[in-house]
């Protein structure tokens, strides 16, 4: 069966650009009429970001900070975050991306430098903070990248490949998710799945055991923490292809923590929505896993021991009781193992056996 | 074993024996020491008339002697008072001997300086000077003199007398010496450099053995008053000057004595004094014994009732002409100067005048530059020993928001009718409570001073950073949003500007 959808790429493009220019707008005419110019945003204080179970992310609270040109501490980031709204209307309208490394340079043509790199993305972060889209959306990305591999026609949005289709099994590497394949239309799939993988071996073992074919699969590499790209095309994969997705990591506390962030968000996102898929599975490695499959494992160190005590208290873990089952697994064996630990029962054991099951057990 | 020998020698025998306590140590330190007694006597001469000196002094090579010593012919020619003809002489050939043994406050002290120049230059050169001298009168008088070591006496080797057509006034000295000027050089430039800062009303030339000019102008004519002669303060007499004073005295009874021979000392005082002392006013004091002028002498020391001396025997520079002098030589951004009010050591009246002086053109050299002066003359030498380095290192810079490596110079002068120096070489100046008192009470106000100036000037830069950060971001914001919201007109932030400037407006 072929799915079909329909473009949400053009819409955001369109309310991207419009609320660039009333923020602009806004900014105009406070001064047009003589004053000072301030806006008002909500507050990423960490008193203030608080989780929504309903949501099944971090959002922020009602505290708001106020950040005024007459303010000699915040004129400059004042400017700082009207520059990156004009660039950022540049770079849309123009349609061009760029990373958070550009940002940095191009501000220096207008006499804006930053300080470092760290606050030239706090200020891009103010920018999505204050209008409610994520960087990615306003054509800046960030350096890391992450692949898919699927049968998934996309029709690219990008001037000069408007209109082209590519399916996404045509490259054995995958392709990258970047920003062309970010902002292009989903057309069709056969797919039933998504299988998101922590590791790059394991990708590429996958593609050539045809598991996308065998589970009727898109499989995405997420390449350790996935980018926000990578979770805001989940996410589409999940909403707008109606695709269940499910998440294979190690088995450890930052694995099931890579997990966590795609299903339910991150804490530095909390001033942005439509990042998580809320609806994601955790398939494994799970703690059970290591017991029942008898798997090679490595001991937990005093590190991974915090994090566990940590994620046991952090309220994403509160929700499904996997969860906390699954930590205190982890403390009882006090072990964890990687993906390729499967590889003990020959290299496509993992194919065969335990991804077809871990794949019923989680539906 | 054998019988000691003895012997008796003169006292220009004893300095030429012992010439490194009078400053001429080695080739170096000599060419310096003779440039420098003989600027100084001029200083004076012309003072002493309240005439704006004009001093030409010129070093000029004469031959080589060794690897670092030369010899140079060292000329100095003034515009001052001039010596009569019959103490020419003397003055250059006989050492303690000078016009200026009275107690008011000059350069010269211990008639012995412009020898210990001669002198050495004999003993290198083998040479005799030439003095050449006016006091504005009809003739010029000529002498070429050497002195006779042993006897202390002027050999007079030839003497011209010169028609006055110019009606010159002032005093030429001439002669040869051997010395260093290379290694001299840094220190003799900074002594005119320095004498210039607190002599603003001279015209100084120097021009050295290469032939290059060095010129310090005057800045003002305005000059100091000259000091008064006075008589010595009960506090400061020994044993000594008292039977001196009762030898030559004209006056036959003790009340006349103290009244006439004693700095401040009237009839109330002198009368409620020898109640103190148990003496009798119509005693006469050529029949004092020599027990009772010991009495009188701690008494004098002990008496409370004494007003402190006067300060009319000093001659500071004064604020004005202190500020002018430094601001020509140093070029500092902000400067403050304080005279303090005339206090006495031991019976002699001494003043204080400091500067503190900030930016411009003083270097930033981790510490405080120190520049130290005693009767109008630079000290130059042991920094490190000297009352006010002491002083200076020992406030609390911090309360002042001063720190050392700000560029910072500090001025101080002490005039006396006879300056704490610690050696003959008037190189610095001893640590007397009296005295470091009044240098740390003069340290303290111009501290404040320079503390408020600092503040002042902190508060402006703050607002004018202040104002300079408005002023660049806001037409940017203007700029920046005028293109988001697709308007060709971009508002006016010159308004917005002022608003913020008037907060921080300052006179
Ligand atoms: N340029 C001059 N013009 C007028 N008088 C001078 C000049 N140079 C020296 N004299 C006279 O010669 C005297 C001796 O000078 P000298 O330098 O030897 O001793 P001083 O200046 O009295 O004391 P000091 O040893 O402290 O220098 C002076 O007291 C002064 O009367
Ligand atoms: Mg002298």
């Amino acid at each position: 069966m072929v799915k079909k959808r329909k473009s949400s790429v053009a819409k955001k493009k369109s309310e991207i650009v419009g609320s660039l220019k009333s923020f602009g707008t806004k900014v105009y005419d406070q001064l047009y009429s003589g004053y000072f110019p301030s806006i008002n945003m909500p507050s990423r204080s960490t008193e203030n970001i608080n989780y929504d179970p309903h949501l099944r992310q971090f959002i922020l609270g009602d505290k708001s900070v106020r950040r005024s040109a007459r303010n000699i501490r915040h004129v400059k980031p004042f400017t700082q975050l009207v520059w990156a709204a004009r660039f950022s209307h540049e770079l849309a309208s123009q349609r061009k991306t760029s990373t958070l490394r550009d940002v940095y340079y191009s501000a220096q043509a207008y006499e804006m430098t930053f300080k470092d790199q760290q606050e030239s993305n706090n200020i891009i972060t103010d920018l999505e903070t204050v209008l409610g889209f994520s960087r990615e959306d306003f054509n800046i990305f960030p350096e890391e990248r992450s692949a898919v591999f699927g049968d998934l026609t996309i029709e690219y949005t990008v001037p000069g490949y408007e209109g082209r289709k590519l399916n996404l099994t045509s490259h054995p590497d995958g392709v990258m998710i970047g920003p062309a394949l970010t902002s292009s239309e989903f057309v069709s799939t056969t797919a039933d799945k998504v299988i998101a993988i922590e590791k790059g071996g394991l990708f590429t073992r996958f593609i050539e055991e045809n598991v996308h074919k065998k589970f009727n699969a898109v499989l995405v590499l997420t390449a350790g923490q996935a980018p926000r790209a990578t979770r805001h095309f989940i996410r589409r994969l999940h909403k707008e292809m109606d695709l269940p997705v499910h998440i294979f990591t190690d088995g450890d506390p930052w694995g099931m923590h890579i997990a966590m962030v795609i299903i339910s968000g991150s804490a530095n996102a909390a001033h942005l929505r439509e990042l998580n898929t809320p609806d994601a599975k955790w398939s494994g490695v799970w703690a059970s896993d290591i017991i029942n499959y008898k798997l090679p494992t490595d001991p937990l160190d005093e590190v991974d021991i915090k994090r566990l005590y940590e994620l046991q208290r952090d309220p994403r873990y509160q929700e499904n009781p996997l969860w906390q089952k699954e930590i205190k697994k982890f403390l009882r064996i006090k072990r964890k193992a990687e993906q390729e630990a499967f590889s003990r029962y020959g290299l496509t054991y993992i194919v065969d056996e335990y991804l077809p099951a871990k794949l019923e057990e989680t539906k | 074993m054998a019988q000691a020998t003895f012997e008796e020698i003169s006292a220009s025998d004893f300095f030429y024996r012992n010439r490194d306590i009078a400053g001429f140590t080695n080739p170096s330190r000599a060419v310096f020491a003779a440039i420098r007694e003989l600027v100084e006597n001029s200083l004076d001469a012309a003072e002493s008339l309240k005439i704006p000196p004009e001093i030409y002094v010129r070093l000029s090579f004469e031959g080589e002697v060794g690897k670092d010593t030369q010899i140079y012919k060292l000329r100095v020619g003034d515009n001052g008072s001039g010596i009569q003809p019959r103490f020419i002489p003397s003055a250059f050939g006989q050492i303690l001997y000078g016009s200026k043994y009275k107690l008011k406050q000059m350069r010269g002290t211990f008639g012995l300086g412009g020898k210990m120049a001669v002198l050495y230059g004999q003993i290198m050169t083998h040479q005799p000077a030439k003095v050449t001298s006016s006091t504005g009168s009809t003739k010029i008088y000529s002498f070429k003199l050497m002195i006779d070591i042993q006897r202390n006496r002027p050999i007079i080797l030839d003497r011209k007398v010169l028609v006055n057509k110019e009606q010159w006034r002032g005093t030429i000295v001439e002669f040869t010496l051997e010395g260093d000027y290379l290694r001299a050089k840094s220190k003799i430039l900074e002594y005119f450099k320095q004498t210039a800062m607190v002599n603003p009303y001279a015209n100084l030339t120097f021009v050295d053995p290469k032939g290059r000019l060095y010129k310090f102008t005057r800045v003002t004519t305005a000059m100091p008053d000259p000091p008064k002669e006075t008589e010595p303060h009960p506090f400061g007499v020994d044993v000594e000057l008292l039977q001196r004073l009762i030898q030559v005295t004209p006056y036959r009874n003790m009340l006349e004595f103290l009244k006439q021979h004693f700095h401040r000392v009237g009839d109330i005082t002198a009368q409620k004094f020898l109640e103190f002392s148990h003496l009798s006013p119509s005693k006469n004091p050529k029949r004092l014994s020599h027990e009772e002028v010991v009495r009188l002498m701690q008494n004098l020391k002990k008496f409370k009732d004494f007003l402190p001396p006067d300060a009319s025997c000093l001659s500071p520079l004064g604020e004005e002409l202190l500020k002018a002098g430094i601001l020509k030589e140093l070029k500092p951004e902000y400067l403050v100067v304080n005279q303090r009010k005339p206090s006495t050591y031991a019976g002699h009246p001494f003043i204080i005048e400091m500067g503190i002086a900030y930016g411009g053109e003083i270097p930033k050299k981790g510490n405080f530059l120190i520049y130290r002066f005693a009767n109008k003359i630079p000290l130059l030498y042991d920094e490190a020993s000297d009352v006010s380095f002491r002083v200076i290192n020992s406030l609390n810079w911090r309360r002042y928001k001063v720190s050392p490596d700000m560029p910072i110079a500090i001025v101080v002068h002490i005039c006396s009718t006879k300056v704490p120096y610690k050696t003959v070489g008037k190189e610095f100046i001893a640590d007397r409570p009296e005295v470091r008192r009044e240098v740390a009470n003069a340290l303290r106000e111009i501290g404040r001073q320079l503390h408020r100036f600092l503040s002042k000037r902190e508060h402006v830069d703050r607002e004018k950073r202040r104002l300079s950060i408005f002023a660049k971001y806001l037409p940017k914001i203007a700029q920046f949003s005028s293109h988001l919201a697709g308007k060709e007109k971009l508002p006016d932030v010159k308004k917005l500007i002022k608003s913020v400037q008037k907060y921080g407006e300052e006179t």
